[in-house]
């Protein structure tokens, strides 16, 4: 808890930094516009945080977010039908996720070389699908997913909010959630205890692919169009969200609550960015520097407690 | 078959830095994909298209010869795609300033260590997991290379470099002589400085090495640092072959690298591994992406191609542990 409360303080102290520095940022309109942008990433990175929670990773979740995304705009505009196109996006991803799981519970690979390897082959699948075009102009209704407004709050806001807490359940007070821990903190004892690795390995890795293809819908129905390249940056960005959140690469602590914080946080330090008018080309730079800084501060953290211990 | 004898995982230096005893699972593929894009590849078997593998897989051997000992440490650097794109800028950059390509070469070289010892330090000093300390770094090298250039090419590096790389002693293109260089010293200068011997046992046995009193984290330090300078040597075949630098040019290689190591029967675990092994795997790829060329299938379904080769190599190396 104290942690949280330590992340939200640089969250308020970042935003505070921006109200000061720009006209724009302490407004309703830019404000919104970072929750929904949180919101992307935070779908993105949710089915992430449960692999890392087992002390695993799957770096294919933005090139998957590519390819169902693609994938979903290409049935929707050859069937005229958004369910098609969803279920299409969405059997994907959790395609991706099943031999992902497949890779590392059967041939026994490193998960992120698994999951690394997938990225590339998603990549290159991605840009053969498409073959350079782009499709865009989906229906006004499928785009209120991703641009429209209830209640004057984006829609992504809402889809976060659910799988928030589904996942938050689903994490504190299932068996499920408690073994995905278990299993992170030492799979060794989690086996001995009688739980089925492999089996919930497989079944984190199909979480996190599903998530991708639910977050390809989304992404896609806010961006409007689909061309090969869109899932290329989401990948750094889905990682730190997750480190920055308090998620250890080490496995068996973390929480989708500090993962969402994560998000929130990345997203003012990109709008802060965008605000203040710094070349768009700084964000892997910034983003790369972040990512060093949280996991630094994971494992000092880790030697802090076996220190105690 | 019998099971090899107790103790097998003690691993002489003979061993680790030969070909390994177990023939990788790429050599069982090399053969018949060569076997099948002799028949069926217009112009494969031919002596202009095999030397175009060669040159077309020299910067992967540059990266994948020290990419398999930092794999050997337990390791990864993804950042090395990066890197090399970012000492490939500064290359370039000081050639279209005229400043020599002694120069520009230090200078990637410079850049490229620069940025192996700091994978080195957050992984060893730090105590960092390898794939998100060069999952960072590779962020770094990516911004500042962009950075640097804009997002653009950077053009007109005069005629010094694209003349030498062109150059052809004895008819064998420069590329191929710099990647037979390249092998034959981590081969044998490396493995003769125990070099190779240490890497294979900072993953293998770090406590045993540590006793001997060898300074097993300078070593540690220094394989991620030889990737690094590796990455900057890279640089120079990467602006010769393209008469240019840019940003993201060789985004993405350390997979090929990765790919190569593992193809070539290199083990995540326990250090096992061999240079040799490498050489099998970076000569598959080079072949299946010329192969595929040839049989006209698109340059991104070579790179899923890649994946999927990595995936068969694995099947084959458990079916035949069995």
């Amino acid at each position: 808890m104290k942690a949280v409360a330590y992340r939200l303080i640089a969250v308020a102290l970042i935003g505070a930094a921006l109200t000061l520095a720009t006209d724009v940022f302490f407004t309703p309109a830019n404000l919104l516009n970072v929750l929904r942008q949180a919101s992307l990433t935070f779908l993105i990175a949710s089915g992430l945080t449960l692999t890392i929670l087992t002390a695993g990773l799957d770096l294919s979740v933005g090139a998957n977010v590519g390819l169902s995304a693609c994938l979903a705009a290409t049935v929707m505009k050859s069937t005229d039908s958004i369910a098609l196109g969803a279920v299409a996006g969405l059997g994907f991803g959790v395609l991706v996720g099943v031999l992902n799981g497949l890779m590392i519970t059967l041939l026994k690979l490193p998960p992120f070389i698994a999951t690394y390897g997938m990225l590339w082959t998603l990549n290159g699948v991605t840009y053969w699908f498409m073959g350079g075009e782009t499709i865009h102009g989906f229906s006004p209704g499928f785009r209120q997913l991703g641009s429209g407004y209830w209640l004057g709050v984006p829609v992504p806001i809402y889809v976060m909010a659910v799988f928030l807490v589904a996942g938050g359940i689903v994490t504190r007070y299932t068996t499920f959630g408690h073994e995905v821990y278990a299993i992170g903190a030492n799979r060794e004892a989690a086996r001995l205890s009688g739980v089925p690795v492999r089996a919930r390995l497989n079944l984190v890795y199909m979480l996190s692919g599903a998530m991708a293809g639910l977050a390809a819908i989304v992404y896609l129905a806010r961006l409007n169009s689909a061309e090969a390249d869109i899932g290329e940056p989401l990948t750094l960005p889905a990682i730190a969200a997750v480190l920055i959140g308090g998620t250890s690469l080490f496995g068996g602590s973390g929480s989708l609550t500090g993962t969402l914080i994560g998000a929130l946080t990345l997203t003012l330090v990109v709008n802060g960015m965008n605000l203040l008018a710094v070349d768009a080309n700084w964000q892997p730079l910034v983003t790369g520097v972040i990512v060093i800084l949280s996991v630094w501060i994971d494992v000092i953290t880790r030697q802090r407690a076996e220190a105690k211990a | 078959m019998s099971s090899p004898p107790k103790g097998g995982h003690y691993r002489s230096t003979s061993v680790v830095s030969g070909f390994s005893r177990t023939v990788p699972g790429a050599a069982y593929l090399l053969a018949p994909l060569v076997v099948v894009f002799a028949i069926f590849g217009h112009g494969f078997a031919t002596l202009p298209n095999l030397l175009n593998i060669g040159v077309q897989s020299s910067i992967l051997l540059l990266l994948s010869l020290p990419m398999t000992l930092v794999i050997m440490t337990e390791g990864i650097d993804l950042s090395m795609g990066a890197v090399l794109s970012l000492c490939g800028v500064v290359m370039a950059t000081l050639l279209t300033k005229e400043k020599g390509l002694a120069a520009g070469l230090l200078a990637a070289l410079g850049v490229g260590t620069a940025f192996g010892v700091a994978n080195g330090v957050l992984v060893v000093g730090l105590g960092l997991p390898p794939f998100v300390a060069t999952l960072g770094t590779l962020g770094i090298a990516q911004g500042v290379a962009l950075v640097l250039t804009g997002g653009q090419s950077v053009v007109g590096i005069g005629d010094t470099l694209p003349a030498l790389y062109a150059r052809e002693p004895l008819g064998v293109p420069f590329a191929i002589w710099s990647a037979t260089a390249a092998f034959v010293v981590f081969r044998f200068a490396l493995t003769r400085t125990r070099f190779v011997s240490y890497a294979s046992a900072i993953g293998g046995n770090r406590e045993a090495l540590v006793l001997a009193g060898v300074p097993a984290n300078l070593y540690h330090v220094a394989v991620y640092a030889l990737g690094g300078f590796m990455a900057g040597a890279a640089a120079l075949l990467l602006t010769g072959r393209i008469s240019s630098g840019h940003p993201t040019a060789a985004i993405g290689m350390e997979f090929d690298a990765v790919a190569a190591v593992i193809v070539g029967g290199t083990s995540f675990e326990r250090g096992k591994g061999s240079l040799g092994g490498t050489l099998v795997g970076v000569l598959t790829i080079g072949v299946l992406k010329n192969g595929l060329n040839l049989l006209d299938v698109s340059s991104s379904l070579q790179v899923a191609s890649i994946g999927v080769l990595v995936v068969v190599a694995l099947v084959i190396d458990s079916v035949l542990k069995r």
